[in-house]
């Protein structure tokens, strides 16, 4: 048997050889387990893109047609397989275009690790050609950066980025590497960072916050969860599945926690926020204990803090200190893995079921299936709606594609009505809003996942504004369905605007060129829905393809997403009509 | 909550670009930093921010929550007025015949407890530490005779509690 001492003992296995630095970062990027990135070259990244070109065997490099692009689709790929997603560009407008990506992978915790080129060391400062301070830009959108400025430096910052990105609470990383690091020669070697001494990833659980946790939920008699993307950054969905059955406990997610529980479980009570459910969003105000698992309270969830939640005691299980507190106060805040905590939690709450309180959660739902849904997924008026598309891809994917949404009103759907069997199938732009996230990120999520069927469902704004990376779909062949709910308009802009502008339509009507042709342009295979008898028929032929495939759907040009909780009212005001 | 003057302590990497990392979390927040002192700390290769705020104690807590977070920060912390010992340094630049001309500026260095650093043939310099209002005292007492120069420092500080660094430093120190 093999002993920990013995462990310590066995020689490191590093291998000393004489490369660039362009080739050293590419035996990082395989070191670290990377075969597929994301990219854009020019001039100040060329010495690693001609690396690249020797080792195409190895590490597939996927060329963009937009350096945003690059990180949307390293997001998709790192959404759905849990590793971290790579993506890399030149510097200067190269490297600022991938700064909506990074905030968004910020805000969303997303492992990322961007590489950009730079200037040589000797130009720096001197507004050299494509030259901009891509460190000081990207600072407040990264959870670590940093600028290589010789070939020295490689291996430990590449090994640094990695673990960063991917530790702890997961974000992106940029690593601004200037050309002349990478024409260096220098002697390589790598080694896996273990740790960095100034950054603490999980915080140890606290075995007294736990039982004080498990106390508050034993005594509750209304208690609710609300879980998060902490969940399946945790990897903790079947610790999830065994404490809210066990508890009987109704459960309720946020937008990026979808797909953690089967969207079909009897517990799972539906999404919280501003176009959540109306139970969970009500009951919110009803429940004595709040039980907060992987979540950060973000606005769209919370509407008034003033009001949220003020008659229950809240627990909130979290891996960032930083956001214990931050809006809502816990009276027990549990750091931590999600996983080892609710595992640490699990023997000591007690089997129960809340039988009563769960019935009202029905009777809410039943309020909001005879006001909203009932129209929603089965109208009766002429006009498509957004929620019957969705309902079909449901039934011909048999609730088991990957669901990567953009940013608006088909989103909000799409979350409300698409349904989940597995972790990790919802993929959309949760904290930023970024519109443009969803077609890149669905070919990230898709050579994520061949396996999978993924189904991108794209609002016609969003759609235009990243419509370039077709031409990734086409020259590569990725399979992905491509779903845009055209409503010829800027949708929840327009909404907004009936509702709280006095119906001033500034600036949301699209005129729309020919989405099909445009498909067709790039020689997918395109086709277009516009009316109701044509819709099962169209979606059941797009899932049933094993090519890229584009299907417009023209729905109605000016509904409304309800339920929703106006901007800064209370979780309880939340609007069916 | 109301407003209040708060010094927060940052011990850090010694980095480049993280006082950047650091002001940005103020700049977000749309929170003005009153003062900033950079120096060593009691500990080798550790950095230490000395930063007053104006502000709520939520905010504050909010800002060390994040600064704390940043990669290269090794620990944050922030205590009120009471809960230290604090001081700032000025120099006053001031025409050398007033040195001997005006017997009152020598009372004035000696009842503020300030020093001469330096006298040049036209002008001396006075250093005085202590707080920000013996300083802006000072200045109002010289400004009559006309003061070719004045700079003040930021505030640095430490707390009458322990710093609860030590253990994690000792920590480092066996890695």
């Amino acid at each position: 048997m093999e002993t920990v001492k013995e462990k310590k003992k066995a020689p490191k296995k590093t291998t000393t050889i004489k490369i660039t630095g362009a080739e050293a970062i590419i035996h990082c990027l395989l070191a670290e387990g990377v075969d597929l990135l994301y990219g854009y070259p020019g001039g100040a990244i060329m010495p690693v893109y001609d690396e690249l070109y020797k080792f195409q065997d190895k590490l597939t490099h996927i060329l963009t047609r937009h350096e945003q692009g690059a990180t949307h689709a390293a997001q998709g790929y790192a959404r759905v397989t849990g590793k971290v997603g790579v993506a890399m560009a030149t510097s200067g407008p190269g490297a600022t275009n991938l700064v909506t990506g990074l905030a968004d992978a910020q805000i969303d915790s997303t492992p990322m690790v961007c590489i950009t080129g730079q200037v040589p060391r000797h130009l720096l400062g001197s507004d050299a050609f494509q030259e901009t301070d891509i460190i000081g830009i990207s600072t407040p959108v990264t959870k670590w950066n940093y600028q290589i400025t010789t070939a020295s430096e490689i291996a430990e910052i590449m090994a640094k980025a990695f673990y960063i990105a991917k530790s702890g609470r997961p974000g992106p990383v940029l690593v601004d590497i200037t050309k002349n690091a990478q024409f260096e020669e220098f002697e390589f070697s790598y080694e896996p960072c273990k740790g960095v001494r100034s950054y603490n990833p999980v915080p140890k659980p606290d075995k007294n916050a736990i039982a004080s946790a498990a106390e508050l939920i034993n005594k509750a008699k209304k208690p609710l969860i609300v879980w998060g993307q902490g969940v399946i950054l945790g990897k903790a969905e079947a610790q999830l599945k065994a404490f809210v059955e066990k508890c009987g406990i109704p459960a309720a997610w946020t937008i990026l926690g979808a797909s953690a529980l089967d969207t079909d479980h009897p517990l799972n009570v539906g999404m919280v926020g501003m176009h959540g459910n109306y139970g969970p969003n009500v009951l919110t105000n009803e429940c004595d204990l709040l039980v907060a698992i992987g979540m950060r309270f973000d606005d769209r969830v919370t509407g008034s803090l003033d009001t949220y939640a003020k008659q229950a005691k809240v627990i909130h299980f979290e891996i960032d200190p930083a956001e214990i507190d931050k809006n809502v106060k816990a009276a027990v805040a549990v750091l931590g893995d999600s996983k080892e905590t609710l595992e640490l939690l699990l023997p000591l709450v007690h089997k129960n079921t809340h039988e009563a309180w769960h019935n009202k959660f029905k009777e809410k739902y039943q309020i909001e299936f005879d006001e909203v849904i009932k129209n929603d997924i089965h109208p009766t008026k002429e006009g498509l709606t957004m929620g019957e598309v969705i309902e079909e891809i449901n039934l011909a994917s048999k609730n088991k594609a990957v669901i990567v949404t953009d940013v608006g009103q088909h989103q909000m759907i799409a979350c409300r009505y698409a349904k989940f069997k597995q972790s990790k199938s919802s993929i959309t732009s949760g904290g930023l809003g970024t519109m443009g996230f969803a077609l890149p990120a669905a070919i990230g999520a898709k050579m994520g996942a061949m396996d999978r069927e993924v189904v991108a469902i794209i609002g016609d704004g969003g759609y235009q504004m990243t419509i370039q990376e077709l031409g990734v779909i086409f020259q590569h062949q990725v399979p992905v369905k491509i779903v845009v709910l055209n409503n010829d308009h800027l949708g929840m802009v327009r909404q907004w605007q009936e509702l709280f502008f006095d119906k001033r339509y500034a600036s949301t009507v699209m005129v729309n060129p020919d989405f099909v042709k445009i498909a067709e342009g790039y020689h997918i295979e395109a086709k277009r829905v516009s009316e109701r008898k044509n819709l099962k028929a169209g979606v059941q032929e797009m899932i049933a393809s094993d090519m890229p495939y584009f299907l417009e759907v023209k729905v109605e040009k000016e509904a409304n997403v309800f339920p929703m909780i106006p901007s800064g009212a209370s979780v309880s005001d939340i609007r069916l009509k | 909550m109301e407003k209040q003057w708060f010094t927060i302590s940052v011990y850090s990497e010694n980095n480049v670009g993280l006082l950047n990392r650091i002001s940005g979390i103020f700049l977000k927040r749309h929170i003005n930093i009153e003062s900033l002192n950079v120096s060593k700390s009691e500990i080798d290769e550790v950095s230490k921010f000395t930063i007053v705020v104006h502000t709520t104690e939520r905010w504050v807590n909010n800002i060390v929550g994040q600064i704390e977070k940043q990669i290269e920060i090794i620990r944050a912390f922030y205590h009120t007025d009471e809960e230290t010992i604090y001081q700032e340094s000025a120099l006053f630049k001031i025409a050398s015949n007033l040195l001997f001309d005006e017997r009152r500026i020598q009372n004035i260095i000696k009842d503020n407890n300030s020093q001469i650093v330096t006298v040049a043939r036209d002008f001396f310099v006075i250093a005085k530490s202590g707080r920000r209002n013996e300083i802006d005292e000072m200045y109002e007492q010289l400004k009559p005779f006309g003061i070719m120069q004045f700079v003040r420092s930021g505030r640095i500080s430490v707390s009458k509690e322990v710093m609860q660094i030590s253990a994690l430093l000792n920590e480092f120190q066996e890695h």
